[in-house]
């Protein structure tokens, strides 16, 4: 059958036979797909109480990446990777909408022979802050991140720029790296500028206790700045909803702890994971108070922050089971005489919520999940929301990280 | 910075007098670099008997292994590929990364079994390089070892003559115990089994036994109530004598299977520490042999 398409044409005839060619040759792993072509099929169902168009209460001036309700299909991802030459290795990531339209989710070029335990990483990648931020949303596990995740990171960091990381040659791993790049995404603002509108430094140290436990403790540090950035429906104290515009530093320290159990340390049978992550940051420059009536601008600071903290437990092969808590602190912001009558400065409300999932997984390369979540993160709009969601791996597909 | 320096180097000194700072991936290849190195090694196991070894996590202490390794000893033929890419490259370690001299590979010393002609996820979890369990077959040591000496005289050529005295000492040595081990299992030759999952063909290769169904439905997936009756219903018709699983998998399919069809459910040290008899290379085939013989009485 393939001999005869391929000798239709001799153009054909060609190109059959450098596939063939490749085929025959195809005698290693990372050959058989070179380069490695990977693709995530996924969807959700979701039912909500409430518009979630409402951002958490104290955090309106911060992104709402919110939820889909009803059939929705999720971003399709379209991984590539593949060593380049014996001193670089390319992976991109294409997020397909479903409305149309490809985002560059990473894109990004990483050396594979610097030796001495230096990684150095350019391009689009997920910075190395947190624990969770490197992690494409196919290995998230729950169908949506944290709050702290989506009020300070809009999900996740995606950075232009530069990363290079250091491994320690000791017994114990630890590992320190930094990264400045564009500052493109929330909180900062992308500009058209010369340097560096962001950098990221963070230390990881990990190990083992004994053959069944292991764990990851990190911490990390953001800044950059934001540049007339607009929000809009800001509530303030008069009652109405307005559009506020902020300049100022932003500057972030956070923290993860990552613990996992497992029998016998096989994870295949049945493990537990703990997780828990803290973020804390501070803002500080000028708003400006409704900008289309009132407009007026005098100094404005605030610090939020927020943790949750999930454990999730694979009771038996195929089968688990996770719960999580989201806690957010809008803070106490100090603003200047000028606005004192205007801008909401002390909200007195912490968002929270708690989640609830199970996730059965046919193979490795197939998941659904099931999700319950009680959100209390508007005040006065308790919500329980309910998703449905699937997960396909199809070709290449990688290897995970810790 | 400098005292920093200085007690880095300190601990770089102190940690190894040993010349190879090696990792292997199983522990049947760091039975094996024993063999050959000796005291010129110092060896680390990843992973453990009672491990699966396709399901292991990029764990932070693996890397920081892999990161001070000058020769990492792994089976290959993508048997690691869920976690070995990301620790080899998060460890920064430019001298064991795949193709270099210091990443060496068992599986491409020895002739492949179950090399699948069309690469299918719909088949299951298949690896395209061909079945990654070459361990459970005695006679692949053999030319492991060989290549794996030619390795580590390459790397650390000052202990060329005692790798060489090393690697044929071991050689005689598993001549003699291949020649015993057949002859003890001399009476496996063409006995039936069932095999949980899809990991022995080269033992069966090997002593002559006859695979006659998986309770694996496909590579990788557990087994499932309906698909065990259907192992059930095959069993009626082709009849055998044990069903065989490795230490490190659920016993409960295999045992359903054995109470149904009265046969011995036999569990196998899979490598080195998978059992109390597999303390080295030797006890492994030892007490594996012994196992097959006492499910088949």
């Amino acid at each position: 059958m393939f001999k005869r398409i391929c000798s239709n044409a001799a153009i054909a005839v060609l190109l059959c036979h450098s596939i063939q060619a490749a085929a025959a040759d195809s005698g290693n792993a990372d050959n058989a797909f070179n380069p490695a072509f990977s693709l995530i099929l996924s969807g959700s169902y979701g039912n909500l109480q409430r518009d979630p168009a409402i951002p958490a209460t104290g955090f309106a001036m911060n992104p709402n990446p919110g939820h889909e309700q009803g059939f929705n299909l999720g971003e399709s991802e379209m991984g590539i990777s593949a060593n380049i030459d014996p001193q670089f290795r390319g992976a991109a990531t294409l997020a397909l909408d479903p409305a149309g339209g490809v985002s560059v989710e990473n894109a990004f070029v990483q050396t594979t022979s610097l030796g001495d335990g230096l990684n150095l990483k350019f391009g689009r990648y997920f910075s190395g802050l947190g624990y969770l931020n490197e992690q494409h949303a196919h290995a998230w596990d729950f169908t949506d991140q944290p709050l702290v995740y989506a009020v300070l990171w809009e999900n996740q960091l995606a950075e232009d720029g530069v990363q290079l990381k250091w491994l320690a040659p000791t017994e114990m791993f630890f590992e320190i790296g930094g990264e400045v790049g564009k500052g493109r995404g929330f909180p900062g603002t992308e500009r058209a500028k010369n340097g560096s509108g962001a950098g990221v430094i963070f230390a990881h140290i990990g190990d083992d206790i004994g053959i069944e436990q292991s764990w990851r403790a990190g911490a990390s540090l953001h800044r950059t700045r934001r540049v007339d950035a607009e929000s809009t429906d800001v509530p303030d104290l008069g009652g109405n909803a307005v559009t506020n515009l902020f300049s100022g530093d932003s500057q972030t320290v956070g923290l993860d702890l990552v613990w996992k159990y497992a029998p016998n340390g096989n994870i295949k049978d049945r493990y537990l994971k703990v997780q828990t992550e803290y973020f804390r940051r501070k803002e500080s420059g000028e708003l400006t108070y409704d900008t289309a009536l009132a407009s007026v601008t005098d100094s404005y600071s605030v610090t939020q922050s927020g943790w949750y903290v999930q454990g999730v437990y694979q009771f038996m092969p195929r089968w688990r089971s996770g719960l999580r808590y989201d806690r957010l602190d809008p803070g106490v912001a100090r603003i200047g005489a000028a606005n004192a009558g205007n801008v909401i400065a002390d909200y007195a409300y912490n968002p929270t919520r708690t989640t609830w999932m199970l996730d059965y997984s046919a193979s490795e390369f197939s998941r659904f999940r099931l999700q319950l979540a009680h959100d209390n993160s508007r005040q006065g709009l308790a919500d329980n929301q309910l998703f449905v969601q699937y997960i396909m791996s199809l070709g290449a597909h990688g290897a995970h990280t810790y | 910075m400098k005292k920093i320096l200085f007690s880095l180097s300190l601990l770089l000194m102190s940690g190894n007098v040993a010349a190879l700072n090696i990792f292997a991936c199983e522990p049947e290849w760091a039975a094996l670099t024993q063999q050959l190195a000796g005291g010129k090694a110092d060896i680390y196991t990843a992973t453990a008997a009672l491990q699966d070894p396709h399901r292991i996590e990029a764990r932070p202490s693996l890397i920081a292994k892999a990161r001070r390794a000058d020769l990492v000893v792994c089976t290959g033929a993508e048997l690691e590929m869920a976690w070995l890419p990301v620790v080899l490259r998060e460890s920064g370690n430019s001298k064991v990364q795949p193709g270099g001299d210091g990443y060496f590979e068992a599986a491409s010393a020895v002739r492949m079994l179950e090399v699948p002609t069309r690469l299918d996820r719909g088949d299951g979890d298949v690896h395209t390089q061909g079945n990654p369990h070459i361990q459970t077959d005695a006679r692949n040591f053999l030319p492991v070892a060989a290549a794996l000496a030619q390795r580590l005289m390459q790397l650390d050529p000052s202990n060329k003559a005692e790798y060489q005295q090393r690697l044929a000492a071991f050689e005689q040595q598993w001549r003699a115990a291949l020649t015993r081990w057949e002859q003890q299992a001399a009476p496996l030759k063409g006995v039936a089994v069932v095999v949980q999952h899809r990991g022995f063909p080269y033992l069966s290769n090997w002593l002559g036994l006859q695979e006659v169904a998986t309770l694996e439905p496909k590579p990788g997936l557990e087994p499932s109530a309906g698909w065990l009756s259907q192992v059930q219903d095959t069993l009626r018709q082709h009849p055998a004598k044990m069903v065989l699983r490795a230490a490190y998998q659920d016993g409960r399919p295999s045992e359903w299977i054995a109470q149904r069809a009265h046969i011995a459910a036999v569990e196998l040290p899979y490598t080195v520490g998978g059992s109390d008899g597999a303390r080295d290379l030797f006890g492994l085939f030892d007490d594996t042999i012994a196992r097959l013989l006492k499910g088949v009485q």
